[in-house]
């Protein structure tokens, strides 16, 4: 019980912080601008010679706002502050707590998320009035159940890659340089910069054994209503498969890295 | 005068390569990570051109010359003029900025060159690269004189980032938090990577007047192709030094109101 109300406190706090820092807040959310420069480009596209490829102009247009909702609701910060913690050496102080330093990182930012979805709101509106109401994952409760477990799974997979390469922080001074890497392969991969329909057939391919789509294509198809029921629910299974992968390698780098970060205070 | 500041930036830059060169490694990592950029970049304009000859009238070595422009400006941007530049928001934060206006140099030539990183030389020579593979795929080489004028249209749009920069932190004299107001910036320089013909609309004027995207990039890759006219050229090089001018103001004002951190 005493669990419980730990969490909850920290969630609160985190909640009051974020409305404390309201601007500072809306500055971080309007860096989100990668999806508009791509629109531009796919709009010159669409406005010179046609529907490319199957995507018309208000394809494009559905899909980046889809994008930019999905970034605003599941991105986080946890990698640049575990960085920042490791090297400073205050993780020492989370460790000294009854709770472990993974389950208070995500109450902190799971508290975030109201915020983020009340700013994502006006996007959501902007994207139901010009690709249309029923463009717009159809009026069917599995597949809308299907975007929220989409978008939850979404969530779960960007913060526990964070974990793991923040965890690497441990091991390597460079662990931002790592992602880095891992943020370009992301938006390559995930149909952040160019939807994966698009990409060359041997990149799609490789997409389907990899996690990046679940991270964000996957939740941006659906919520735009490009896929069907059965592969909804398809892909909505392979998601939280890699959830579960990503879990068991968390807690592994975790336990290893910690015995790493014990010597170091040694 | 001006020997004695070019002898002071001399001992800026060695302190920031002495110090660059204590971490050899940075130098493979920051050189392999521009490179990867660089691929990120590419791999929309490559998925669009697969499919396309020309977007907004630009065909694909054009638009690659953008991306050269962007490339480079980003290097020099990430190399010269952000380091220090952020280093300022820092000192007024802790209110170490007392200490460099105490010194007898020109306060805004010592905060503008306080730090470089010297390995961001790696972007500049990639977006060289690109420029290179572009007239190669063009099938010629740019006129001399056409480089002579993309050359000069690059300093002004250099002149422009740093302008912006200071005007930048004459407004942190007042609001302090400057790090997000930097991010927000970088995030809206990536506009910059297209040509501005893509841009339709408000869009196209913002990035033409606004804050001028268009100068940056589109305006030298123009150059290099032959097809900037003399009078765009000349209002862009006029307008440039105008706006350098006003910052150069502002900063006099905004020092003469600036109040130190600890009273």
């Amino acid at each position: 019980m005493s669990r419980v109300g730990a969490y909850t406190a920290i969630l609160r706090i985190g909640l009051a912080e974020a409305v404390a820092y309201r601007a500072e807040f809306l500055v971080w959310m309007l860096t989100t601008t990668m999806p508009l420069v791509m629109l531009a480009l796919w709009t010159a596209v669409a406005a010179s010679g046609g529907p490319f490829q199957g995507f018309h102009q208000a394809d494009f247009v559905a899909y980046y706002l889809a994008a930019m909702i999905v970034r605003t609701v599941t991105s986080t910060w946890v990698v640049w502050q575990m960085n920042q913690e490791i090297r400073m050496g205050t993780l020492s102080l989370r460790l000294l707590r009854p709770i472990h330093p993974f389950i208070a990182y995500s109450a902190e930012h799971l508290a975030a998320i109201p915020l983020r979805a009340a700013l994502a709101l006006p996007v959501a509106v902007i994207l139901l009035l010009t690709a249309g109401g029923g463009h717009v994952v159809q009026a069917d409760p599995v597949r809308i159940g299907a975007l929220l477990g989409a978008l939850a799974g979404a969530w779960l997979l960007l913060f526990l890659t964070m974990l793991v390469i923040g965890t690497l922080g441990l091991y390597l001074e460079r662990s931002l340089a790592i992602y880095e890497v891992w943020w370009g392969l992301f938006a390559v991969m995930s149909g952040y910069l160019v939807p994966l329909e698009l990409m060359p057939g041997w990149l799609r391919g490789a997409s389907d054994y990899l996690p990046f789509r679940s991270m964000l294509g996957f939740p941006i198809e659906l919520m735009i209503g490009r896929l069907s029921r059965a592969d909804a629910l398809r892909e909505l299974g392979l998601q939280w498969g890699w959830v579960v992968v990503l879990l068991l390698l968390t807690v592994v780098a975790w336990r290893r890295g910690l015995r790493r970060f014990e010597a170091f205070g040694a | 005068m001006i020997g004695r500041y070019l002898h002071l930036l001399w001992v800026q830059v060695r302190a920031s390569l002495v110090t660059a060169m204590q971490y050899r490694v940075d130098f493979l990592v920051s050189g392999l990570i521009s490179v990867w950029w660089m691929v990120w970049t590419l791999v929309p304009l490559l998925v669009v051109y697969r499919g396309r000859t020309s977007v907004a009238s630009w065909t694909l070595p054009e638009a690659l010359l953008v991306v050269a422009w962007f490339t480079m400006l980003r290097g020099v941007l990430e190399g010269v003029i952000n380091p220090s530049l952020t280093e300022v928001g820092e000192r007024i934060r802790t209110g170490t900025l007392d200490f460099v206006l105490v010194k007898p140099a020109d306060a805004q030539f010592l905060i503008s060159t306080a730090k470089f990183a010297p390995f961001k030389i790696v972007d500049v020579m990639a977006g060289g690269a690109v420029a290179g593979i572009a007239f190669h795929r063009l099938g010629r080489l740019p006129a001399p004189g056409d480089v002579g004028v993309a050359l000069l249209l690059f300093l002004a749009a250099l002149l422009v980032l740093y302008s912006i920069w200071i005007l930048v932190v004459c407004w942190s004299f007042w609001v302090v938090r400057l790090d997000n107001l930097s991010y927000l910036f970088t995030a809206i320089f990536d506009a910059a990577r297209w040509p501005i013909d893509v841009f339709r609309g408000a869009w196209r004027l913002i990035f033409t007047f606004v804050l001028p995207l268009a100068l940056m990039t589109t305006y030298p890759a123009r150059a290099l192709l032959g097809t900037m006219d003399a009078r765009t050229a000349l209002a862009a090089l006029g307008g440039s030094i105008g706006f350098a001018v006003l910052a150069r103001l502002v900063w006099r004002r905004a020092l003469s109101h600036y109040t130190s951190a600890s009273s």
